[in-house]
């Protein structure tokens, strides 16, 4: 399990971005694209509907307009008439637009441009329409042509039509064109709304990013408003004004616990001071004696509390920083083991020290110390006698990491998120004393070092590890110890 | 021992006069801090107790002006400003040590002590003698009664620190500083352990015991 924003390295994992065709904003864009290629294409559907159109009804019209002057022919003049004009148009222009077909009742040819009877069958109003085939010099074209039919007296048949050639080329120049002009907008409409969810997704990623850095515990961080004051920078200053009233609110607070923690502490101190004097006053055995002793005692373990809180307090508001010096994790950490190697040997335990290398990082090694310290007291308070406890500190060329890990009873899964808050005792650690202060300074310590706190079941046992980025001393070599 | 105090805060002045009278020290107390240093510079005092913010003129001010004019009087700070750059400046000021507002006065004492006892014996020593205990600095050798003790590089520094303070009281927080390095504030008693760690090698087997607890304070190494 990960700490939230405690360091790069939860950070990164956390923070992992919503691919961008998951945004909304991308979503919200391909809809636009889908809706502007359907009015598009109704668009083009209608210009192409009414240009095909235009040109389908003229071919009809002419082609009406020649059997007009047939039929008028026809009954002016009779069959004799009708054959004379044909053969007069055929003859005139044998390959051109117009088709007339004579035949007889077994469809025979008799007169026209038309070798034989297409074999489509006309509808109901007597259109036909039919591939027309001409031989060229060295190869056949088909094309499409329309005729309407006639019966004439003695079986006689007429069929009177045009080559639709051109009104076919057109039409496919035109289906050509629209296409092309749909297929560019479609392109256009996906690039643009490409580019314009993924400037939002940056926006957005702005906002979502500055959140996380306040989740961290910065919580003096401000949403960067580009400063067009376009909706997105009225939802940043509102934003950010709601993070400064936040911000004020839980500063008023801190405020206030630390006043009490800081002027309960001096009132505390006098109170220990006048029992030393008081205890100093009593004769050296009796209840009186132990009384003051204890009360002595009790007076300690308050202002212990409050000073635990108070450094807490000081921690998380960021300004001990001002101590940070290069210093040789290893180093402290075997300082560490040094100093309480006789506490756990007192209690039969074994605390073993293993170093892999040196671990160089920058951070206050009097708050580092303090928080290990935490760590191993609490390593070897809760674990039984003669069970075992591990500090090992290395560095793996991108990180520092010390594990304190221990064979004692471990902190339940469901617990684990808990125990850094302020004052929380496992069921436990009821009975143990403490003030449930030990991991919290620990949390704040580890955040105060962009480092991350990682619990986990050490089977059995917990086992801490703290991962700290390296040092740029370790980085640049320049390496100076801070106190000699 | 004179003392001259210089805080403004009243109360706190006037308990601490009380106190230091009562374990023996003769107490001047001052307000303002240009007064303060025009008697600091002017009497003879054996250790000066100096508050950060005071009327007139700052603590710092005080001490930097004093060691500017060539008076080495130990100085101990004290302040309600704890933080490690604060306690810096005040180190780098001239003060000999720095407390933290608040304190326990049993802490205060044992510093003083301490303060008092460095300008007494400012000369390097190479031998350490309490009773018949003797430690040889430059051989790193510890021998009590004409027995030779084995001793851990850290329980010779602590051995060390008491024996340079032998005959006061030493407090936890002065050990952990002093011996380790460390400021910190250990959960348990962890010092307890290492001093009856100490106390098995140098006192088990001898007779008096010269490492003695002082309850509610610290340790002292003395003969009883």
């Amino acid at each position: 399990m990960k700490w939230a924003g405690l360091g790069s390295g939860a950070w990164a994992e956390l923070c992992r971005r919503a691919p961008p065709l998951r945004s909304s904003t991308f979503r919200l864009a391909l809809l636009y694209v889908f809706l502007l290629g359907v009015s598009v294409s109704i668009l083009l559907g209608f210009i192409y509907w009414s240009t095909a159109g235009y040109m389908d009804r003229q071919a009809t019209a002419t082609i009406d307009a020649e059997i007009r002057g047939l039929a008028e022919q026809y009954h002016q003049r009779g069959l004799n008439g009708l054959t004379t004009l044909i053969a007069k148009q055929v003859a005139l222009d044998p390959k051109g637009s117009s088709v007339y077909l004579l035949v007889d009742d077994k469809l025979e040819r008799i007169l026209g441009n038309l070798d034989r009877w297409p074999s489509e069958l006309p509808d109901a109003e007597g259109w036909m329409r039919f591939r027309l085939r001409e031989r060229g010099p060295d190869q056949t074209e088909e094309h499409e042509a329309r005729a309407q039919v006639f019966l004439l007296r003695g079986g006689l048949r007429l069929l009177v039509g045009r080559d639709v050639r051109d009104l076919e080329a057109t039409r496919a120049l035109i289906i050509n064109a629209l296409s092309w002009g749909l297929a560019i907008t479609a392109a256009m409409a996906l690039l643009g709304s490409w580019l314009m969810s993924a400037s939002l997704v940056r926006r957005l990623e702005a906002i979502n990013q500055t959140s996380w850095e306040i989740m961290e515990g910065d919580l003096s961080r401000r949403i960067r408003l580009n400063g067009s004051g376009d909706d997105f920078d009225q939802l940043a200053i509102s934003l950010n004004r709601m993070l400064e009233r936040i911000e004020t609110l839980m500063t008023g607070v801190r405020q206030v616990s630390d006043n009490i923690a800081h002027d309960l502490r001096t009132p505390l101190t006098r109170m220990r001071n006048k029992l030393e004097i008081l205890g100093a006053e009593l004769p050296d055995a009796g209840a009186a004696r132990t009384l003051g002793e204890e009360a002595l005692a009790d007076t300690d373990e308050m202002l212990a509390t409050f000073n635990a809180l108070l450094r807490i307090a000081r921690i998380e508001s960021g300004s001990r920083r001002a101590a940070f010096a290069p210093l040789n994790l290893t180093e402290l950490v075997g300082d560490v083991a040094e100093l309480y190697e006789p506490v756990a040997s007192e209690r039969e335990q074994r605390l073993e020290y293993r170093a892999f290398g040196p671990a160089w990082i920058v951070g206050d090694r009097d708050l580092l110390f303090q928080a290990l310290t935490n760590l191993v007291d609490n390593a070897i308070k809760y674990t039984h006698s003669r069970g075992d406890i591990t500090l090992s500190v290395g560095s793996d060329g991108l990180r520092a990491r010390v594990v304190v890990a221990d064979n004692g009873p471990g902190i339940p899964s469901r617990l684990r998120e808990l125990v850094f808050r302020r004052f929380f005792r496992g069921d436990g650690s009821r009975s143990t004393p403490g003030n449930g202060l030990g991991l919290s300074l620990v949390h704040a310590v580890a955040q105060l070092h962009h480092a991350t706190i990682d619990l986990s079941d050490n089977q059995p046992g917990l086992r801490v590890t703290l991962s700290f980025g390296l040092g740029k001393a370790a980085i640049d070599g320049r390496v100076t110890p801070r106190r000699s | 021992m004179r003392i001259l105090l210089i805080e403004d805060d009243r109360k706190l002045a006037d308990y601490l006069r009380k106190a230091l009278v009562e374990v023996g020290f003769a107490v001047d107390h001052l307000v303002d801090g240009r007064e303060g240093l025009l008697t600091a510079a002017s009497l003879d005092y054996d250790i000066l107790i100096v508050d950060r913010m005071l009327p007139g003129l700052d603590g710092l001010g005080i001490v930097r002006t004093l060691r500017a004019a060539g008076n080495r009087t130990p100085v101990l700070f004290l302040s309600a400003l704890g933080e490690v750059d604060d306690r810096v400046q005040g180190l780098q000021a001239g003060g000999d040590d720095y407390l933290i507002k608040p304190f326990a006065f049993s802490e205060l004492h044992a510093r003083l002590e301490a303060l008092l006892r460095r300008g007494a014996a400012d000369a390097p020593e190479t031998r350490l003698r309490v009773a018949d205990l003797e430690m040889d600095l430059l051989k790193r050798e510890v021998i009590r009664a004409g027995t030779p003790i084995q001793l851990q590089p850290r329980e010779f520094r602590l051995l060390e620190y008491l024996m340079r303070h032998a005959g006061q009281v030493v407090t936890r927080t002065m050990l952990l500083e002093q011996v380790w390095d460390y400021r910190f504030d250990p959960q348990t008693n962890i010092i307890d352990v290492h001093i009856s760690r100490l106390r098995g090698k140098i006192d088990r087997d001898f007779d008096p015991s010269l490492l003695q607890t002082v309850r509610g304070a610290g340790y002292l190494l003395g003969v009883p």
